[in-house]
């Protein structure tokens, strides 16, 4: 393998990573607020189809953008509406809100377009084009440095440098701000926010609405950025490959970039070596794709450093006499 | 004292919350420009206005019925078992060895044997999860989505690396010899005499389903088995008090859960495709969480459940044949149904348990 | 007294008229209190007795049915917990309300940060910590994490947390329960400090002798009514339990001398690590025998848990466990599946657990289902392969009888009914199996007064009928007016054993902080002020 399928796969690992990353980081608000969350995977295919629905009608990438989190807005309102107003269960609701978005894309998407559930191909500004960072052309023939800049670095939707700029964002408002503190406290024990006189319900429908704008985000890179145009179920898995990132990382910041990375990674091998020949074994292209759930169940399972969860998480706030 | 009478926790509650379900999928119907009534008409001839639709709607409640149970006696338990697809995925798998192993010279050998191989498979997909669980903490609704995905990869290596015959491109197994086809419903009416649901995959696999109703009954409110899973899916604490062992209850339950799931297998991969096919449980896994929530995790709501389901999907398909509503309608009816019956139950409870109070104030 | 000077002006808090009702529980009625400036106030009552409510209206946790709140003089509505905390009223509930994973510095400011970023707030909070912690004696290191710091310095944090919200009035719920008397006389050296300074403090509990021993006035409340407000006094502890129970209480049960025969229970050199490495029980030995009750006294987390959950055969997971146990002189195995709580009953084992909500029922069982808990697995119970419901039913309403469980209806869910009919019926499964010997933890806790009676009854008669009963309970009272002979827990060993009749509160006191009189000169048996660290049986809660 030399030195360029290295940066090609890389760089490929980079686009896959995106969408898994925001969506991760989405589900990391949630989590830490006490509001779990398995139906990122409904939130961004609902993302991915308005936004680029509205691209399409609009020639606007970023109005697309808008849509897009306008629409994972709403599948996230409604499990605020279950899980934190009516004190439903979190996890039934994530499944409710899955099913819910695989079926009205398909069904609002032939409604409007008529195409069996996918929406036209976008192109030109309907599109998040790729950027090219300063100098990129300049230092290409520079050794190294030169392609690593130029291919992995350079070259990428705006979507993705937001995606990897809100992991530092997030560690900041996690670690370093009011709401931050206020947000971990209702995660691990939303009494003590109760009694300090702050209000449990619009806390976590903030940490829920967040999920649902970085799950729009998501979804718009999935239409608009990496592909052109929506595809019933396209997001095939990635909001749940997020959600085992999440438990990877054990809900922090810089670990879900790494653990959204090594998942990445693991794709963009699976899809270069659709038999990945070790010399001693063969590995089948299946193999890499469960991988990033076995590993999850792996540590899941406590082998390889405990994942503990936020200590109210799933648990609906009932005041105690 | 009691907040509401139990007829109304046990049937009001829930069809009120289908009526909303049910409600706003009509305004589903509506906004996309179609007619409700209109739609209901078809699916309501579609699916029962006919023995031919009444025969594919009773194939997809026997798939319902399985994995409803599936849902429910791991409820029971206090689990949420969310991997019926994975473990109905392996059930069929266990049919396809089982079935392919031996030269079954009679259906009536091959079923038993097949239904063995299905609930063991499914079983044993469900026993990692659960064991994670009772061990080792790991919280079994992301294990058993990530056995979800898991099966999916496996069962795709095996179809293509293994199972495939020689020269098939197909992702799929060899068809099963004919030795081994089930009894469809319509060959037992013919057999009485009476035409009925010519060429619909509804076999004898119902029974089974109906019959594993009544021993899920029986096992759940008349065993001490039934007893130490409804006690531990309750209280652990109490269950630790009276001795119930959680480790023992969390894999029992699992395995029965995952051998319903497994079941499954004898009717779609047996029973209808009578060979092993990519991606053949095609939901069912799931639509069994709707069924068992609106089934009030009860055996004979699951039957019934899983009938309006069979109804609907039946439904959904004529629809998608006769109007121009696709028939992703079905996930969406199934997704609110979830929605009304399992997250947002108390949105209905909470007024109702309003008005009771007043009522009775009122009485008293 | 300095509590006289402190009456001009206006009353702290004016309550006129308060009520509130859940669903057809009228939880307080009418309820009128006047709360002077400066003084400690107790609130006394049973459990259940809608004293918990009438602070959560104060509290801002629930909005009054009718009734008007006055504090220093001025009506207002107390809406939410901000708007109590904009009124000058802290509160510390009897279960904490802290982050655990947080340190003491995020727990104090939680809520109340100056802006939006954490730093000047940590900074303005680390030093109001300090300046609290000299003025009041409330040491608490501000980094440490919540979760390693003793339920003593846990409260602490709490009283921190309303002080550095400016509370002028502080309520505590229960606040000694989980304490050792040596941390309650640190926590009371606090309170007194604090009031001398013109704080208004509420101390609501159901120990007389705290009442007596610090408020300046007290307040009783009986069935969601305030029966009476007197100064603390001008009463004695005969009357205030008179007026909280709503006659004359009988202290002492009645029954006939223990004729005590063979040992039933032995245990020897019992130890018990639990998962995270803590020594619950550090080396047990007792004996009880037939015909006679052992009580067990000590302040709540002091081992007496974990003890009665390894007699019953349900220690927590990951527990290690070291020692001897024998039933009628037959060893018991102290893990393994032959040691579970279904063999502990085949044994002959009966149990009343001290959680009955939580381990003893299933709520959401009906109650003929509860009377069979635990003995579901018993041969009169089964038809074949099936459970013979109908016998289990026979089997309910007998026990519904005789124990008059109200309302008589077996098909009702254990939720359904009242604290004391919900330990009726866990009484009644366990007593009437007969067991060589009865576990029985908290008997009474949230029972009211009528079927304690009835319970203590039957725990009595169980005794006379040559039975051994090992009873744990936090209430010395109850302790003492049952038992034959009183053990004393303290940090995971018996620290002493006395006789019933020869026993005085205040040796049991001693005993129960980790001092044993008669092997220290009497000097020392004055517990010590609680300086950090000497919070022994810290962190059970």
């Amino acid at each position: 393998m030399d030195f360029a399928t290295v940066i090609q796969i890389l760089d490929s690992a980079v686009r896959l990573m995106t969408p898994l990353l925001l969506a991760c980081l989405a589900g990391l608000y949630s989590e830490r607020a006490g509001v779990f969350d398995i139906g990122l995977e409904g939130k961004m295919l609902m993302a991915a189809f308005t936004s680029a629905s509205v691209a399409y009608a609009t020639g606007n990438a970023w109005l697309g953008l808008l849509a897009g989190i306008g629409g994972a807005v709403a599948m996230a309102g409604l499990h605020g509406l279950a899980s934190i107003s009516f004190r439903g269960n979190q996890l039934i609701s994530g499944v409710a809100i899955n099913f819910l978005a695989s079926g009205l894309t398909v069904l609002l998407g032939q409604k409007i377009f008529g195409l069996g559930g996918r929406t036209p191909s976008l192109s030109g500004a309907a599109r998040f084009g790729e950027i090219t960072l300063p100098f990129a052309d300049t230092l290409r023939p520079v050794p190294v440095i030169g392609p690593i800049y130029a291919e992995l670095i350079s070259g990428h939707t705006i979507l993705v440098y937001v995606a990897f700029a809100m992991v530092p964002l997030t560690w900041w408002v996690l670690y370093r701000t009011r709401f931050g503190l206020r947000l971990r406290a209702v995660g691990e024990n939303p009494a003590s926010v109760d009694t300090a006189g702050v209000s449990v319900t619009r806390l976590r429908y903030g940490a829920v609405m967040i999920c649902g704008v970085l799950c729009g985000i998501a979804g718009a890179y999935l239409a608009t950025g990496i592909s052109a145009g929506f595809v019933k179920e396209m997001t095939a898995g990635r909001g749940f490959i997020a959600l085992a990132a999440l438990i990877f990382a054990k809900w922090r910041p810089w670990s879900a970039l790494f653990a959204t990375f090594l998942f990445g990674l693991m794709e963009a091998v699976a899809n270069r070596f659709p038999n990945l020949d070790l010399g001693i074994i063969t590995v089948p292209s299946m193999f890499m794709n469960a991988l990033p759930y076995i590993l999850t169940v792996i540590i899941l399972a406590g082998f390889v450093g405990r994942a503990i969860p936020p200590r109210a998480g799933g648990e609906p706030y009932v005041k105690e006499r | 004292m009691e907040r509401m009478p139990k007829w109304a926790d046990v049937i009001l509650t829930p069809l009120i919350s289908l009526a909303l379900a049910f409600g706003i999928s009509a305004l589903v119907i509506l906004a996309i420009g179609e007619s409700p009534v209109e739609a209901l008409k078809v699916m309501v001839q579609g699916a029962l206005g006919s023995s031919y639709g009444w025969g594919f709607t009773l194939y997809y409640t026997t798939n319902f019925v399985f994995t409803g149970l599936a849902v429910m006696v791991a409820y029971h338990a206090g689990l949420f078992n969310i991997g019926g697809e994975g473990q109905a995925a392996l059930g069929g798998l266990g049919v396809a060895l089982v079935v392919l192993a031996l030269p079954w010279p009679h259906w009536a050998l091959a079923l038993p044997a097949a239904a063995m191989g299905a609930a063991l498979f499914g079983a044993l997909w469900a026993l990692v999860p659960a064991w994670l669980q009772a061990r080792r903490g790991s919280h079994i609704v992301i294990t058993t989505i990530m056995f979800n995905f898991i099966a999916a990869a496996l069962l795709n290596y095996v179809l293509v690396n293994l199972l495939r015959p020689v020269g098939s491109m197909d992702p799929a197994s060899a068809r099963f010899p004919a030795a081994v086809h089930l009894p469809k419903l319509s060959d037992m009416a013919l057999g009485l005499g009476i035409e009925w649901g010519r060429n619909t995959p509804a076999n004898v696999t119902f029974f089974v389903a109906v019959a594993a109703c009544v021993l899920v009954w029986l096992l759940i409110w008349h065993t001490r088995l039934g007893y130490e899973i409804r006690a531990f899916g309750k209280s652990e604490p109490a269950a630790l008090y009276a001795g119930i062992s959680p480790v023992r209850i969390t894999v029992l339950a699992m395995l029965i859960s995952g051998a319903l799931a497994g079941l499954m297998a004898i009717n779609n991969v047996m029973g209808e495709a009578e060979r092993l096919m990519l991606n053949a449980v095609e939901g069912a896994g799931f639509i069994g969480i709707a069924v068992a929530l609106m089934g009030r995790n009860h055996p004979l709501g699951v039957l019934l459940a899983a009938l309006l389901f069979g109804f609907l999907y039946q439904g959904g398909g004529e629809l998608a044949l006769w109007t121009s509503i696709p028939r992703e309608l079905i996930v969406v009816i199934q997704a609110l149904v979830i929605l009304f019956t399992g997250a947002l139950d108390n949105m209905v409870r909470m007024p109702l348990e309003r008005l009771f109070t007043a009522l009775r104030r009122k009485g008293a | 007294m300095p509590a006289a000077g402190a009456l001009h002006g206006a009353p702290a808090i004016e309550l006129r008229g308060i009520s509130k009702a859940f669903g057809p529980v009228q939880a307080n009625k009418d309820i009128d209190l006047v709360v002077p400036r400066g003084t400690i106030h107790g609130i006394i009552g049973e459990n259940g007795a809608g004293k918990s409510t009438l602070m959560s209206i104060l509290y801002g946790f629930y909005r009054p049915d009718a009734g008007e709140i006055l504090i220093g003089g001025k009506p207002i509505a107390i809406a939410d917990s901000q708007a109590a905390i904009r009124a000058g009223i802290g509160m510390v509930f009897q279960h904490f309300k802290l982050v655990q994973n947080f340190t003491v510095l995020e727990n104090v400011i939680l809520g109340a940060e100056d802006g939006g970023l954490l730093r000047p707030s940590l900074s303005r909070a680390r030093g109001a910590l300090k300046r609290l912690a000299s003025e009041y004696g409330l040491q608490v290191d501000p980094d440490a994490l919540v979760e390693e710091l003793s339920v003593g310095h846990q409260q602490r944090v709490e009283i921190l947390k309303a002080l550095y919200r400016q509370a002028d009035i502080l309520i505590l719920d229960e606040p000694t329960g989980v304490l050792t008397p040596a941390e309650a006389d640190h926590l009371f050296r606090i309170l007194r400090g604090l009031r001398d300074e013109g704080k208004t403090i509420i101390l609501i509990t159901h120990k007389l002798r705290e009442i007596m021993e610090i408020t300046d006035n007290v307040s009783v409340m009986r069935r969601g009514e305030m029966v009476a407000s007197v100064k603390t006094a001008e009463t004695g502890p005969a009357q205030l339990a008179e007026l909280m129970v709503g006659r004359k209480v009988l202290l002492r049960v009645e029954k006939p001398p223990a004729r005590p025969g063979a040992p039933v229970l032995e245990v020897r050199g019992l130890r018990m690590v639990d998962a995270d490495g803590v020594e619950r029980l550090r080396g047990i030995d007792l004996e009880i025998r037939a015909g006679e009750i052992l009580g067990i006294a000590g302040v709540a987390g002091n081992g007496q848990t974990q003890l009665l959950e390894v007699l019953g055969g349900f220690p927590e997971a990951g527990a290690k466990l070291q020692g001897e146990i024998r039933l009628n002189g037959k060893p018991l195995p102290l893990g393994g599946a032959g040691a579970d709580g279904r063999a502990r009953r085949q044994a002959g084992v009966g149990h009343v657990p001290e959680d009955r909500q939580a381990e003893g029922l299933i709520m959401d069982f009906t109650a003929w289902e509860n009377v069979a808990f635990g003995y579901h697995h018993a041969p009169e119970f089964q038809n074949g392969m099936l459970m013979d419901n109908a016998a289990i039913r026979a089997d309910a309403m007998g026990k519904i009888q005789h124990f008059d469980i109200r309302p008589p209806n077996p098909d009702l869910a254990a939720r359904n009914f009242s604290g004391g009919n919900q330990q009726k019926i866990v009484v009644a499964r366990e007593v009437e199996r007969n067991p060589d010997l009865l576990l029985i933890g908290q008997p009474t806790r949230g029972v009211d007064i009528g079927a304690i009676e009835f319970i203590h009854k039957r725990i009595v008669a169980l005794r006379d009928a040559g039975k051994a009963v090992l009873l744990v309970s936090v209430e010395l009272d109850e302790i003492m007016a049952l038992s034959d002979r009183i053990a004393v827990m303290f940090d995971g060993r018996i620290m002493g054993e006395r006789l019933a009749d020869e026993a005085t509160t205040g040796d049991l006191g001693c005993l129960m902080a980790g001092v044993d009189p008669a092997l220290t000169p009497p000097e020392a048996a004055i517990p010590p002020a609680a300086a950090p660290g000497t919070d022994a049986g810290g962190g059970a809660g």
